[in-house]
């Protein structure tokens, strides 16, 4: 407990910090204001938002990114509650009973719920993390090469089992993931691997080149494929931001239940926001008496995804920062943006970096508390962009990308590099190939190879050591488990309802 | 012969492709392969390309037996024009300068959406260049030349 504290107090001293402090401001304003811009999700804010952040010390970076993540999240729920068009898939649910609310004039009620049952996730997800972290990580330093190795497997299957869509389709990307996280300079002969004699490409593809193309640009274009439709934007009615006590009473008990369930499934590889909010939603439409006001404007349906999505946003950083493995594709642009600060992302970084680790952590809190005392008033300006027309907000979100690619290493190919993963990834968007394994797979191939590498080192060639060590064992087992489940098809069959929109 | 799951069976095409491709390139530049204890560049990768091109081939196999929806058109207008715009920025940001880069960009990929309206781009396009400027090379100081460098603005 004391040890708790003193570590917390440590955080938000790093946190509270005059500059980190507006750097978590920057970061959380311009998170909403990509946020905001329909179809475009957390993971293409922050692919495209990354550029800004690398000049940076490590701690601000990192606390600016995690403040884009939140702002992101925050703004994906606006646009679904006011027009109907979720910013992220995390939100989808929002827009049910959300939209509907905005429709019958309580558009402010919907908007304030969502925040402050986000502050509350966040809070208590920002305790947990603080709480569960450093046991974890002690966990973590018993791990060898095969348990590592292992792990990331675990990790990978486990993305591919709770994502949705074909689950063979979605292992064959994250191989497609690996093999083109492999390009560049073998770490251990020296040796150029697929770089055809290009320079740049010595040094590997660049991940926000990947991340921006595949899905910022592959956005750009999938949403360039349908005519402009009149949006219905409730403009003028968002009044009485403030919700009544009934709509706490309603809501409150809808509020804990999302954070609960939210807090768990984020920690899950592969769970994340996007989970989180369907199963929050699902198990609200369970337990309610009443279930026919769903769909139809029920303050419960708004309150209770809202919360899960953001614990599980907030819990989603445990794995990250304690094994090193990204659950999310979120997580792994966050390790990415470690990896150019320098920084090995693992147990060791809580040990080494005690400042940037409680600091990100305090900073998780401090970023929610400005969502909602900044965020919720400047509310009008948000909705504001929203009647700017596609036809121009497209070339202005192509303009800010370019420039930020370029500007990583004032390469002409690396903005060519993007151009390309655009196409792949428009192509993926048609032949419904979900993009999400395939940056979880490219983050990690490089570290699986070194660690399947050394582990069979150490084995001396005897690939039975990934089952002959009981942790390694354990985690592989896991992941056949988890494979013969999916495959069953009564579970399959549950596995698609869950994420059916209604 | 039609296809009955034409986006599962591309799917496979495109992975068994993909797959081969990487498994070839490495045989082809013979990157050393090693052995199991002391893997070489090309194990892994080498390795995981086969696999690939397996799971390519299941998925293929699978989209016989299943039936699914048929790939939508692909939009080329946005397609072409939209990413045009973008290689066109990178190619000619360091030689002509931020401001035109930005001004070919708008245009030309503002030209792939549904409705063109050349005003309305060509206001964009500046206001976007100028506070781009302002930001970026005035604010962020990143190293973009604002005009042509042959000019001798600076």
């Amino acid at each position: 407990m004391d040890q708790l504290i003193a570590n917390l107090s440590l955080g938000f001293g790093v946190a509270l910090t005059i500059n980190n402090l507006m750097y978590c401001l920057i970061g959380c304003l311009l998170g909403t204001l990509i946020g905001v811009l329909p179809g475009i999700g957390p993971v293409a804010t922050i692919a495209m938002l990354l550029p800004a952040t690398f000049t940076l010390p490590p701690e601000s970076s990192l606390i600016m990114l995690a403040g884009i993540y939140y702002g992101a999240q925050y703004g994906g729920s606006t646009t679904a509650i006011l027009i109907n068009i979720p910013g992220e898939s995390s939100s989808v649910v929002t827009a049910l009973d959300g939209y509907q609310m905005a429709r019958q004039g309580r558009a402010g009620t919907a908007l304030a719920v969502a925040a402050l049952g986000s502050f509350f996730a966040g809070t208590v997800a920002t305790v947990l993390l603080a709480v569960a972290a450093p046991p974890l990580a002690q966990l973590a330093f018993q791990f060898g090469a095969a348990e590592y190795f292992s792990l990331m497997t675990l990790g990978l299957i486990a993305a591919v089992v709770l994502a949705h869509g074909s689950v063979i389709k979605a292992v064959a990307m994250i191989m497609l993931g690996l093999l083109l996280g492999l390009v560049g300079t073998d770490v251990n002969s020296g040796m150029a691997r697929f770089s055809f004699g290009v320079p740049e490409l010595s040094d590997g593809i660049g991940f926000v080149a990947v991340a921006m193309g595949v899905f910022g640009l592959a956005e750009i274009l999938k949403n360039l494929e349908q005519t402009e439709e009149e949006r219905e934007v409730f403009l003028n009615k968002v009044t009485n931001l403030w919700p009544t006590k009934q709509d706490f009473k309603d809501s409150w008990g809808a509020v804990l239940r999302g954070t609960g369930l939210g807090s768990l499934l984020g920690i899950l590889p592969g769970g994340g926001a996007v989970l989180a909010s369907f199963a929050a939603y699902t198990l609200e439409k369970k337990l309610a008496k009443d279930s026919s006001k769903f769909g139809k404007g029920d303050i419960r349906g708004v309150a209770s995804p809202e919360s899960a999505n953001n614990a599980a946003a907030q819990t989603s950083f445990i794995p990250l920062l304690t094994l090193g493995i990204p659950p999310n594709p979120v997580m792994a642009l966050m390790v990415g943006a470690m990896i150019i600060q320098g920084i090995q992302p693992g147990p060791q970084v809580m040990v080494e970096r005690p400042q940037l680790f409680w600091g990100m952590v305090a900073s998780m809190w401090v970023g929610n508390l400005m969502l909602v005392v900044l965020n919720l008033p400047l509310i009008g300006m948000w909705i504001k962009l929203l009647t700017v027309p596609y036809r121009l907000l497209y070339p202005a979100i192509l303009v800010f990308c370019a420039i930020g690619v370029y500007s990583l290493s004032n390469s002409p190919l690396d903005v060519v590099i993007t151009a390309a993963f655009g196409l792949l990834g428009y192509v993926f968007v048609k032949l419904e190939c979900e993009p999400a394994p395939l940056l979880l797979g490219f983050i990690l191939g490089p570290m699986m190879e070194e660690n399947l590498r050394r582990a069979m080192l150490l084995s001396r060639g005897d690939a039975t050591t990934f089952f002959t060590r009981p942790l390694s064992a354990t985690l592989l087992a896991i992941s056949v488990l988890l494979l013969i489940v999916i495959m069953v098809p009564a579970i399959r069959k549950k596995r698609e309802e869950t994420f059916q929109e209604d | 012969m039609k296809l009955k799951n034409p986006k599962d069976f591309w799917s496979g095409v495109m992975f068994t492709i993909f797959g081969l491709a990487f498994a070839i390139i490495v045989k082809v530049h013979d990157y050393p392969m090693g052995t199991a204890s002391r893997m070489g560049a090309g194990y892994f990768p080498f390795v995981l390309g086969c696999v690939m091109a397996a799971l390519g081939a299941v998925i293929i196999a699978q989209s016989v037996v299943t039936s699914g929806t048929p790939v939508s058109k692909f939009a080329w207008r946005p397609l072409v024009w939209v990413l045009g715009g973008f290689v066109v920025f990178g190619l000619t940001a360091k030689l002509l300068g931020l401001v035109i880069a930005i001004f070919l960009l708008v245009m030309i990929s503002a030209y792939g959406g549904h409705e063109f309206k050349l005003r309305e781009s060509l206001i964009s396009s500046v206001v976007l260049a100028a506070s781009s400027v302002l930001v970026f090379i005035v604010g962020l100081k990143l190293a973009f030349p604002i005009w042509p460098e042959f000019l001798g603005w600076g």
